[in-house]
């Protein structure tokens, strides 16, 4: 009996020594967390209200008062068009890619392999977008030029590439293939952890009944992984949609509003079009450009909440 | 293990580096007080970035010779060197175009020097050329007509009649012609459709103004960006600081009879026949020009950049005004100009041009 009783207040001494001093650290560790929280809301918040108060003036004021002489609607319409253009390339460019370099490691390449693979793609995470901008100028562009001018000749009949083909490669097309390798380590990252995390019973009974790899993948590693792929995405094309530097120096614009992916009339993009005119404009012009802000600020807004959306979704079938 | 041990290494490497760095910078200071000039303190300036080369060659030698003074200019636009000028952020400000008068800038600035006098004067001229890239044409020569044809997308082939019409005896091929202009805002651009919309008002009708008017041309960012994509495109030509053209072709531009050179002797020849503009002018010491863009006499080259030096007759502090002072007098020098003309290619400030802006910079003074 009293061995038991000496045992079971240990026990209590114990339960109530350790719950007291977790009790403190919990305390630090709620507090700290909900700090964080508040502090990221406050940011946002802050970033919101800037945009808002900055951007108004430019939404009130006439048309002659604003730079090149248009409405807000009309200036900052183009720019939005192009945002979405270009962004939309690298997606529909690095989506397929980063999913099959995912798969390729996560499930067919051997593993030494595998782990270079994937450090050499997180490696590109890693590199300047700046560099990234001069790589499409005075790499990707020039090679790019006859491939361009070929898809004049024989495609011309789409409207895409219906030219005239760039003589220099600065163009819509290009910047959305540098785009698309910008984005492409942050949507691979995403979908090769979730990839890797398919249940393997889910993968062995796929083959156990008799399904191939392709198979097996199509069947169990891509529907377990689509939520995250899609959120990986999203991930990736709100990077593409606020790239200014890289933008900036590849894309030759001309504020066109045009589905022509190769010539040399371009329309800029919210980000490019800042980091051009702000260091030359004053007064309302540069209300008018925090205003675009603004608009990139919505667009990535409705892109996060669409992907959420499209996420729940899948989630609930 | 071994990683923290590397890492160890590494960090003792870079303080040791930082280390030794450190003592290297501070007795360059201790040993370059040879000067023996009375100035000292620090200021600041913004504004153009056309002069931003210039200005980085006379404050690195001025620097030299007075050590214990610290100059900084901040290449934000010309733009946003006016505005920090007259929001007192900046001693001196750098701007392409001369304060205007037409949203109270100019009331501003003169507002801003309290006591003393609004400076205004010119301080660095450049060419702008008309630069090329056409494999086997040597040599290219434009009339304004055709260059604004050109520019405004009306000629789009290079053996175009009009070209060959300028160009007697040239071999033009039939390349098509991609013309390259500025996508950010800038004073070159302003600069390059003033001449235009001056000389050949018919054929350009656009407003004058430093965001380039016409649409579907091939922009690029910055001087540098359109010089390389007129390296980069067969066909390409584009406007940008003469000194910055590199290897590529100049075309020459006729001008009166002749087709004139961007050379920085022509460029300074059209400010010296210029006329001072009047409204751009009203004080003593502001020294604007309204560039006679239509000139036909023989040695000039009107397609012009001209980049202003604003400051004030009075400042606060002793020190500030003597180091304003001393550094605008070096920077309008015939020594300061020649260095901005080696280092940046500009076109140094004639004699007369020299006497003219002297006293307005000889008129600083604390106070």
């Amino acid at each position: 009996m009293s061995q038991v009783d000496t045992t079971t207040n240990a026990g209590q001494l114990l339960a109530a020594a350790s719950g007291g001093r977790r009790r403190l650290g919990d305390r630090v560790f709620s507090r700290t967390a909900v700090v964080a929280a508040v502090t990221i809301l406050a940011l946002l918040a802050g970033v919101a209200i800037f945009l808002v108060a900055e951007g108004f003036p430019a939404f009130t004021a006439g048309a002659s008062e604003l730079p090149e002489g248009k409405s807000f609607i009309d200036y900052a319409a183009p720019l939005a068009f192009g945002t979405v253009l270009a962004s939309a390339i690298a997606a529909l460019v690095a989506v397929p890619l980063a999913v099959g370099v995912a798969l390729f490691i996560t499930h067919i390449a051997p593993q030494r392999l595998a782990l270079t693979l994937g450090y050499l793609v997180d490696l590109l995470a890693a590199i300047p977008s700046i560099v990234y901008g001069l790589w499409g100028i005075f790499v990707l562009g020039p090679a790019a030029v006859p491939v361009l001018k070929w898809l004049e000749e024989k495609l011309g009949w789409i409207p895409i590439f219906e030219g005239p083909a760039s003589a220099t490669g600065r163009t819509m097309l290009v910047a959305g293939l540098v785009l698309a390798v910008m984005i492409l380590p942050i949507v691979s990252a995403v979908a090769r952890e979730v990839f890797a995390q398919t249940p393997r019973k889910l993968m062995e009974g796929a083959q156990a009944l008799g399904a191939t790899r392709w198979e097996m993948i199509r069947m169990t590693v891509l529907p377990f992984g689509k939520s995250s792929v899609i959120s990986g995405a999203m991930l990736g094309l709100g990077r593409a949609l606020g790239e200014t530097m890289a933008v900036t120096i590849i894309l030759s614009v001309s504020g066109a509003v045009t589905f022509n992916l190769i010539s040399q009339a371009n329309p800029s993009t919210i980000a490019a079009n800042i980091a051009l005119n702000f260091p030359e404009s004053s007064g309302l012009a540069i209300n008018a450009l925090i205003a675009t802000g603004l608009v990139l600020f919505a667009i990535t807004l409705v892109t996060n909440m669409a992907a959420r959306a499209v996420i729940a979704r899948q989630n609930h079938e | 293990m071994t990683s923290s041990k590397w890492f160890v290494v590494l960090s003792a490497a870079i303080v040791l580096a930082i280390a030794v760095a450190a003592c290297g910078s501070s007795s360059d200071e201790t040993s370059g007080g040879s000067g023996g000039s009375s100035v000292s303190g620090e200021i600041a300036g913004a504004g153009s970035t056309a002069q931003q080369a210039a200005q980085e060659a006379w404050i690195a030698e001025f620097e030299n010779e007075n050590s214990d003074v610290t100059i900084t200019y901040d290449p934000v636009g010309s733009g946003g060197g006016r505005e920090q000028f007259i929001a007192g952020g900046v001693a001196f400000a750098g701007s392409d175009a001369a304060l205007s008068p037409e949203e109270g800038e100019l009331e501003k600035a003169e507002k801003r020097c309290k006591t003393g006098q609004l400076i205004e004067v010119p301080d660095y001229i450049s060419p702008i050329a008309i630069i090329y890239n056409l494999p086997g044409v040597e040599e290219l020569q434009l009339d304004p007509e055709t260059l604004a044809k050109i520019f405004n997308q009306e000629i789009t082939s290079w053996n175009d009649k009009a070209i060959a019409a300028d160009n007697p005896g040239a071999e033009l091929p039939d390349t098509r012609i991609t013309p390259v202009n500025r996508s950010d805002e800038s004073g070159t651009t302003e600069n390059f459709t003033e001449y235009l919309s001056e000389v050949v008002p018919s054929i350009w009708s656009y407003e004058v103004s430093g965001d380039w008017p016409v649409k579907g041309g091939e922009a690029a960012s910055g001087t540098s960006g359109v010089v390389e994509a007129v390296a980069a495109g067969e066909g390409a030509i584009g406007y940008a600081d003469a000194s910055q053209a590199g290897e590529l072709g100049s075309a020459k531009i006729k001008v009166g009879s002749e087709y004139a050179e961007p050379t920085p002797e022509a460029a300074a020849k059209v400010l010296e026949e210029s006329p001072l503009d009047k409204e751009l002018s009203p004080g003593k010491y502001t020294i604007a020009y309204k560039l006679d863009r239509k000139t036909e006499s023989e040695g000039t080259y009107p397609i012009v950049l001209t980049s202003y030096l604003i400051a004030c007759t009075k400042y606060d502090s002793t020190d500030e005004a003597a180091a304003v002072k001393a550094y605008a007098e070096y920077v309008i020098s015939p020594e300061g100009q020649e260095l901005a003309a080696e280092q940046a290619g500009s076109a140094p400030l004639s004699s007369a041009l020299t006497a003219k802006v002297t006293p307005a910079i000889e008129a600083i003074e604390a106070g």
